[in-house]
C-alpha cells in the first residue's frame, strides 16, 4: 500500500526513567501511559464492583455498611466511566491516529502531555476520601450514585466536594485531549488522505471529539453549580432557596447521554478494522458508517430527557423523548448492518481479537435492543431504577466499549510490542468473559423484571437464587480479566514470538507499514497515499 | 494536508482556540440554561410552575364566571429538618373562575427557636399552572416563626376564567423547607 515508508532510526532516544514518562510529548508514550492508566483503574474499578457482588451474593447485611455500599456502587461507576474507559480509548487515539494518518505526531504536544496528568489526580481525588476517613477526616467517598443527583449530592458529605473537583480536573483533561485530537486530524493528515479516505476508527474520534468539546463543559458548569451551592450561598439546585433539583437533572444528563457515544463510538470505530482483517474483506459501507456517526453525534445531544422519564414531565415531552430515543436505533442499526456486511462471505478466522469483536456485536445488540424497551416511555416508569437498568447499561457498556478496547487491545498489542501474546490464553479470557458476562448480567434482567430495585444493599428473599447466580457471574468475569493482565504482562516482556510488520495477514493501513514496534518517532518523512 | 512547519503551527494554534472558544461558549450554555429552565418552566407550568405575583387588576373587565364550579384542594408537605407543622385551614375549597379568594395556612413552631422557613408551591395538573395566579403570598418571601408560635399565613388568588373546560379540580401543594 504504501512504499514510502522510510524505517530510519531517529537520532534521538527517549530519556530514561521517570523523567521519560513525566515530560514527554511522544504520541505512542502518552498514548501506552493512558492505556496503562485506563488498565489499572479497570482492575480498580473491578474490585469495587466484586465488593459489591459479594455483598449481594445473599440477601441480609453481610460485609458491608449501606454507607460503604453506597461508595463503592458510585465509584465504581465514576471510576469505570472515567477512569478506565475514556482513557484507554484517549489512549488508542493517541497511538494509533497519527500512524493512521501518517503524521509524525499529535499536532499539540505539550498540551497532550498536560491532559494525561490532568487526569491521574482526577482519579486520584475520586478515591482520596477512603484514605482520609482512615484518618478520622470526613466520612468517606462520594455516595450518591455516579449521577450525583440533587438535593442529596447538596447535602451530603465530604466526598461529593472531592468528586466535583475531580470532575473539573477530567473536564480539563478531556477537553484538552478531544482538542488535541480534532487539530490534528484537520492539519496533520499526510498528502492525498482527504478526509473520506481517513480510517474509519479516526473518524469515529472525530465526532467523539466533538461530542466531548460540546458537552463536557456543559457538565463542568453544573458541577461549579453544585460545589457553589454547596459552600457559597447559591441555590441552583435548592427548592427553598428558588432552585430546582430537576435542573441538575437536565444538566448531567445533557452531558450523560452524550457520553455514553462518547464511550462508545471509538469502539465502533475500531470494530470494523478487526471485522475486515479477520474476514479478509474490505470494510463494508465506509461511507454509510460515516453518515451514521453523524446522525448519532447530532441526534444524541437532544434525546436527554428519556433518562428522567420518572421525574415527572408532561405528555408532550415525554413523546419527544421517546420517539427521537427510538430514532437512534436506526443509525445504529446502519452500524450493526455494516458489520455483519463486513463479516458476510469473508475468509473469517478466529484469533482472539475477531472473538472479542463477534462478541461485542452480540452483547451490544443484546444493550440495543433493551434500550428500545427503555426508551418506551410507559415501559419505562415499571423497569426504571430496577436491575433490568443495571443489566441493560451493562450490555451497552461492557459488550460495546469493554469488548471494543480489548479487541483492539489483542488486536494491536502485538504492533505495539512486536511480539505474539499467547492465543491460548488469550481464547480462555474470551470464553471466560463471555460466559461470566452473560451470567452476571442475564441473571439481573430477570430480577429487574421480577422487580428487584438497584443501589440497595439488601433484597427479598424471593431474589436470592438469582442473585447468588449473577454474583458467581461476576466473580468468573472478574477472575477472568487477570488473564488478560497475565497476557499483556508476559507480551510486554518479550518473551514470545516476534511479528512481522504487518502482523495480521488481512491488516490494511499505515499503522501495519511500519516495524513492529514501531519506532519512537515514526513518518518523519510524510508517507504517500494513492 | 502538511503545509510547512511554521505555517502549520499557526494553523493548529488558530484551530485551537477556536476549539477553545467553542467549549467556553458550552460552558457559559450550561449557566444560561438556569434561567432559560425556569422561563420555560413558568411559560409551560412544567413542574407546576405559577410564575410570580400579579395584581387583582389584572382581572378588570373580566367578570367571574358563575355558572362554572372549580375544586381547589391545598396540600402542604414538610421537609426532613423542619420542626414545624404547616397545614390548610380548609383542604377543599369550591370557587367561581375569576372569583378573589383568600385561603390560609396554619403554621405552628414545634421547636425552642426562631423557625425560618419557605414555601414551594407547585400545581397539579401541570395544564392549569399557568391559569393560576397568586395576587399575594405567603410562599413569596420567608416566614420567621418565634418559638412555639402559632400562625396564619395568607394566600390571595384567582383562578383565571381561560382555564380549559376539561379541568375541574386543581391541587396546590407546598413544601415547606428550613432556611437557615
Amino acid at each position: 500500500m504504501n512504499p514510502a515508508i522510510a524505517h530510519d532510526e531517529h537520532h534521538d532516544q527517549p530519556p530514561r526513567g521517570l523523567a521519560r514518562w513525566l515530560f514527554t510529548t511522544n504520541h505512542k508514550d502518552i498514548g501506552l501511559l493512558y492505556l496503562i492508566f485506563g488498565l489499572t483503574m479497570f482492575l480498580v474499578g473491578g474490585l469495587l464492583a466484586m465488593l459489591i457482588r459479594v455483598e449481594l451474593f445473599e440477601p441480609g447485611l453481610q460485609i458491608l455498611k449501606p454507607e460503604l455500599y453506597n461508595q463503592l456502587i458510585t465509584l465504581h461507576g465514576l471510576v469505570m466511566v472515567f477512569a478506565a474507559l475514556m482513557p484507554v480509548t484517549t489512549g488508542l487515539a493517541n497511538y494509533l491516529i497519527p500512524l493512521m494518518i501518517g503524521a509524525p505526531d499529535m499536532a499539540l504536544p505539550r498540551l497532550n502531555n498536560w491532559g494525561f496528568w490532568l487526569l491521574t489526580p482526577a482519579a486520584l481525588l475520586l478515591l482520596a476520601p477512603f484514605g482520609l476517613e482512615l484518618m478520622g477526616i470526613g466520612n468517606g467517598p462520594i455516595d450518591t450514585g455516579w449521577t450525583i443527583y440533587a438535593p442529596l449530592s447538596v447535602q451530603s458529605g465530604l466526598g461529593v466536594d472531592f468528586a466535583i473537583l475531580a470532575v473539573l480536573l477530567l473536564g480539563a483533561s478531556s477537553l484538552l485531549s478531544s482538542i488535541n485530537i480534532i487539530v490534528t486530524i484537520f492539519n496533520m493528515r499526510t498528502p492525498g488522505m482527504r478526509l473520506m479516505k481517513m480510517p474509519i476508527f479516526v473518524w469515529s474520534w472525530l465526532m467523539t471529539a466533538f461530542l466531548l468539546v460540546a458537552v463536557f463543559p456543559v457538565l463542568v458548569g453544573g458541577a461549579a453549580m453544585l460545589l457553589a451551592d454547596r459552600h457559597f450561598g447559591t441555590s441552583f439546585f435548592s427548592a427553598a432557596g428558588g432552585g430546582d433539583p430537576v435542573l441538575w437533572q437536565h444538566l448531567f444528563w445533557f452531558f450523560g447521554h452524550p457520553e455514553v457515544y462518547i464511550l462508545l463510538l471509538p469502539t465502533a470505530g475500531i470494530l470494523p478494522h478487526i471485522l475486515s482483517t479477520f474476514a479478509r474483506k474490505p470494510i463494508y459501507g465506509y461511507r454509510a458508517q460515516v453518515y451514521s456517526y453523524w446522525a448519532i453525534g447530532v441526534l444524541s445531544v437532544i434525546v436527554w430527557a428519556h433518562h428522567m422519564f420518572t421525574s415527572g414531565m408532561p405528555l408532550g415531552a415525554q413523546l419527544y423523548f421517546m420517539y427521537s430515543t427510538m430514532a437512534i436505533s436506526i443509525p445504529v442499526a446502519v452500524l450493526f448492518f455494516c458489520w455483519i456486511g463486513t463479516l458476510w462471505r469473508g475468509a473469517i478466522t478466529f484469533e482472539t481479537p475477531m472473538l472479542f469483536a463477534i462478541g461485542y456485536i452480540v452483547l451490544f445488540g443484546l444493550g440495543g435492543l433493551t434500550g428500545l424497551v427503555l426508551a418506551d416511555a410507559v415501559a419505562d416508569q415499571q423497569y426504571h431504577n430496577t436491575y433490568f437498568l443495571v443489566a441493560h447499561f451493562h450490555y451497552t457498556l461492557f459488550g460495546g466499549p469493554i469488548m471494543g478496547v480489548i479487541a483492539a487491545a489483542y488486536f494491536y498489542l502485538p504492533k505495539i510490542t512486536g511480539r505474539m501474546y499467547n492465543e491460548r490464553i488469550g481464547q480462555w479470557h474470551f470464553w471466560l468473559t463471555m460466559i461470566g458476562f452473560n451470567i452476571t448480567f442475564m441473571s439481573q434482567f430477570f430480577v429487574g423484571l421480577a422487580g428487584m430495585p438497584r443501589r440497595v444493599p439488601d433484597y427479598a428473599l424471593q431474589f436470592a437464587d438469582l442473585n447468588m447466580m449473577s454474583s458467581l457471574g461476576a466473580f468468573i468475569l472478574g477472575a477472568s480479566q487477570l488473564l488478560f493482565v497475565y497476557n499483556i504482562v508476559t507480551t510486554w516482556r518479550g518473551t514470545r514470538d516476534k511479528v512481522t510488520d504487518r502482523v495480521w495477514e488481512g491488516a490494511q493501513g499505515l499503522e501495519f507499514t511500519v516495524s513492529s514496534p514501531p519506532p519512537y518517532h515514526t513518518f518523519t518523512e510524510q508517507p504517500v497515499v494513492a | 494536508m502538511q503545509p510547512p512547519a511554521p505555517l502549520r503551527a499557526t494553523r493548529n494554534r488558530r484551530l485551537m482556540w477556536l476549539l477553545l472558544a467553542i467549549s467556553a461558549g458550552f460552558f457559559g450554555f450550561g449557566f444560561a440554561l438556569v434561567p432559560l429552565y425556569n422561563t420555560f418552566c413558568e411559560l409551560t407550568g412544567l413542574n407546576g410552575k405559577t410564575g410570580g405575583p400579579v395584581t387583582a387588576a389584572a382581572l378588570s373587565g373580566r367578570p367571574a364566571d358563575t355558572s362554572r364550579w372549580v375544586t381547589v384542594e391545598f396540600t402542604s408537605t414538610v421537609m426532613p429538618g423542619l420542626p414545624g407543622r404547616f397545614q390548610p385551614q380548609y383542604r377543599r375549597l369550591r370557587v367561581h373562575p375569576g372569583d378573589i379568594i383568600n385561603a390560609v395556612y396554619l403554621a405552628q413552631n414545634l421547636s425552642g427557636q426562631v423557625l425560618n422557613s419557605q414555601a414551594v408551591m407547585s400545581v397539579t395538573p401541570e395544564i392549569a399552572a399557568r391559569y393560576f395566579k397568586k395576587i399575594d403570598c405567603f410562599c413569596f418571601k420567608h416566614q420567621a416563626l418565634a418559638p412555639g408560635m402559632t400562625r396564619s399565613m395568607p394566600l390571595s388568588f384567582f383562578v383565571s376564567p381561560e382555564l380549559p373546560a376539561e379541568v375541574h379540580t386543581i391541587t396546590l401543594s407546598y413544601a415547606f423547607f428550613r432556611v437557615s
